[in-house]
């Protein structure tokens, strides 16, 4: 196959297209706006649906009705746009129905600006709308990977009638890279036992809706829930290692924080560090796992974020306290350069390190100290 | 093999496309490679630069600090990417924005006029494939002719007319570089 040249943004428009997308609704914002444009080109000529709604609103709850019919549907945004959508991605996963949305993230809160971010970790991975809900949540590091996500994205929100969304930053979107874009699957509406696409007089009327006035059936309706993610935690962690076999101490960093931090454990390594290098693929399910066994072989994490330390929790909930974890952070549109992380791989490899320090407010100082 | 490229110029003068030939010519050539663009709230006149990334294997970092090969179409590009460049690099300098000649004595600065060379050639838009094509000459790991090859296979159809225009622009950057890199030696010695 020989490979092309594609933008981050059209390369996930693209590879929706060839996972079966039927419908996309959307509304614009950088730095996610070429998926916008590029689908209003290709549904149209595929005799597909694009409608650019009148708002995020709008757009989320085209999301909900079409995903109710049982059709492959996304939307796209950037982190101002996610927030606007936060209320619909409630009711679609309340719903339990299948939905996927891609958040092109940029600096924040509020208006924030348009350089790569990866502030809506928490957001994505721990809820952002209402009520008891898990979504599953992919962070790709390259436009390769961001296109071989997209595919997945459609096949795990459908098993598991799932919310499945796709962190990455403005950085992926705006890059272009070399890439092998899948084949174009034919479109397959499953006519599944759940989706509201009309009845004919043949069978049972289906009933989606997120509301349950019981309290005990929005108990079980939790439960339920809950019970997706234990099967989604014990079935789709998904990683990249590098360089683990002998590593003394690990990094670990989702989608551009990662391949930073891997420019930097290469250059470490040259130095003699013996240090590896573990990218969550799916930060939710997060690999809890691998942290798990790494914790009794190796002497010291470092965390790298593209935000103030919100992945960080959920490293410090698979270590628990068993071995040192330290921080490196960027907020606020600011991409580290690899020299920043490996300065950081030497300050962990030859200190002392403690085992009840806070490795955010030590970040933190070390931070003011800079500045 | 990794070598980092950051071009950098003022909006209008090519600067992104001038990367993405560098970046079709190294996949082509069967290479990992990463552009990555400038993508502020950006205007005709104003600042843009991207950088490139070539490498064998996967690629980490899509962004560089230091890099060891530029390419400053204008003045406020030289002045911040003479001192940003690593020791020993090569930077490539559009002769005709700049009013004044290098600094730095530990990095090897080309000084090609690209913009009265893409005038000779017969296009003023040719100006970013003089300082390609200049690069060229710290860049063994692709040829004038991957180049070419790139250009042909991923220049839009309604620009195939300018081919022969852009070889030549390419060329003749080439040899203004060798000649200004002899130049160079030569005033050390």
């Amino acid at each position: 196959m020989t490979r092309e040249m594609w933008e981050g943004n059209q390369a996930i428009a693209e590879a929706a297209v060839r996972a079966g997308l039927e419908a996309y609704f959307g509304y614009p914002i950088t730095p996610q706006t070429e998926v916008l444009e590029y689908l209003s080109r290709r549904m149209p000529e595929l005799g597909r649906t694009f409608v650019q709604a009148e708002s995020e609103l709008g757009a989320i709850n085209m999301v909900y009705g079409a995903a109710c019919a049982g059709v492959r549907v996304m939307s796209t945004s950037s982190s101002p746009g996610v927030s606007l959508m936060m209320e619909g991605l409630s009711y679609i996963a309340g719903t339990e129905i299948p939905a996927v949305l891609v958040n092109v993230m940029r600096g924040g809160p509020g208006l924030g600006n348009i350089a790569p971010s990866q502030s809506d970790y928490n957001q994505a991975v721990h809820g952002g709308g209402h009520g008891d809900y898990y979504p599953i949540v992919l962070a790709p590091a390259s436009v390769q990977e961001a296109v071989d996500l997209m595919a997945l994205s459609f096949d795990l929100a459908e098993k598991y009638r799932s919310i499945c969304m796709m962190i990455m930053d403005g950085s992926i979107g705006q890059m272009m890279e070399p890439i092998n874009m899948p084949e174009m699957r034919p479109v397959q509406r499953k006519d599944w036992d759940w989706a509201t696409n009309g009845r004919m007089g043949k069978r049972e009327r289906h009933v989606l809706t997120s509301i349950y006035l019981d309290p005990y059936e929005e108990e079980k309706t939790n439960l339920r829930l809950l019970e997706r993610l234990q099967q989604v935690q014990a079935n789709e962690v998904r990683y990249k290692e590098y360089f683990l076999d002998d590593a003394e101490f690990v990094v670990i960093g989702f989608g551009t924080a990662g391949r930073v931090s891997l420019s930097a454990v290469r250059a470490a390594r040259e130095q003699g560090i013996k240090v590896g290098l573990l990218r969550p693929v799916t930060v939710s399910p997060f690999p809890h796992k691998v942290v798990d066994e790494l914790v009794k072989r190796i002497q010291g994490f470092l965390v790298v974020e593209m935000n103030t330390g919100q992945m960080l929790e959920d490293v410090r909930l698979s270590v628990k306290g068993r071995a040192p974890v330290e921080f490196y952070g960027r907020p606020g549109g600011v991409v580290p350069f690899p020299d920043e992380v490996l300065a950081e791989i030497k300050r962990v490899a030859s200190s002392r390190l403690s085992l009840e320090a806070n490795p955010r407010d030590a970040w933190f100082e070390r931070m003011m100290a800079m500045k | 093999m990794q070598k980092e490229i950051i071009i950098a110029g003022f909006g209008g003068q090519g600067v992104l496309f001038g990367g993405q030939v560098v970046a079709y010519a190294a996949m082509d050539a069967g290479k990992e490679v990463t552009w990555f663009p400038s993508y502020g709230p950006e205007m005709r006149g104003g600042t843009a630069n991207c950088t490139v990334v070539i490498a064998d294997d996967e690629i980490g970092s899509p962004l560089v600090k230091n890099p060891p090969l530029a390419i400053a179409l204008n003045l406020p590009s030289f002045d911040k990417y003479e001192g940003l460049l690593q020791k020993g690099g090569t930077l490539v300098v559009n002769q005709s924005m700049v009013d004044r000649g290098a600094k730095r004595d530990d990095i090897n600065v080309l000084l090609v006029p690209c913009n009265e060379i893409a005038e000779e050639i017969g296009d003023k838009r040719l100006t970013n494939m003089v300082a390609v094509g200049a690069l060229l000459t710290a860049l063994p790991e692709l040829s004038i002719q991957d180049v070419e090859r790139a250009l042909a296979a991923h220049l839009p159809e309604r620009h195939k007319n300018l081919l022969p225009k852009n070889y030549e622009a390419l060329k003749s950057g080439f040899e203004a570089a060798k000649r200004s890199n002899q130049q160079a030696v030569f005033s050390k010695q």
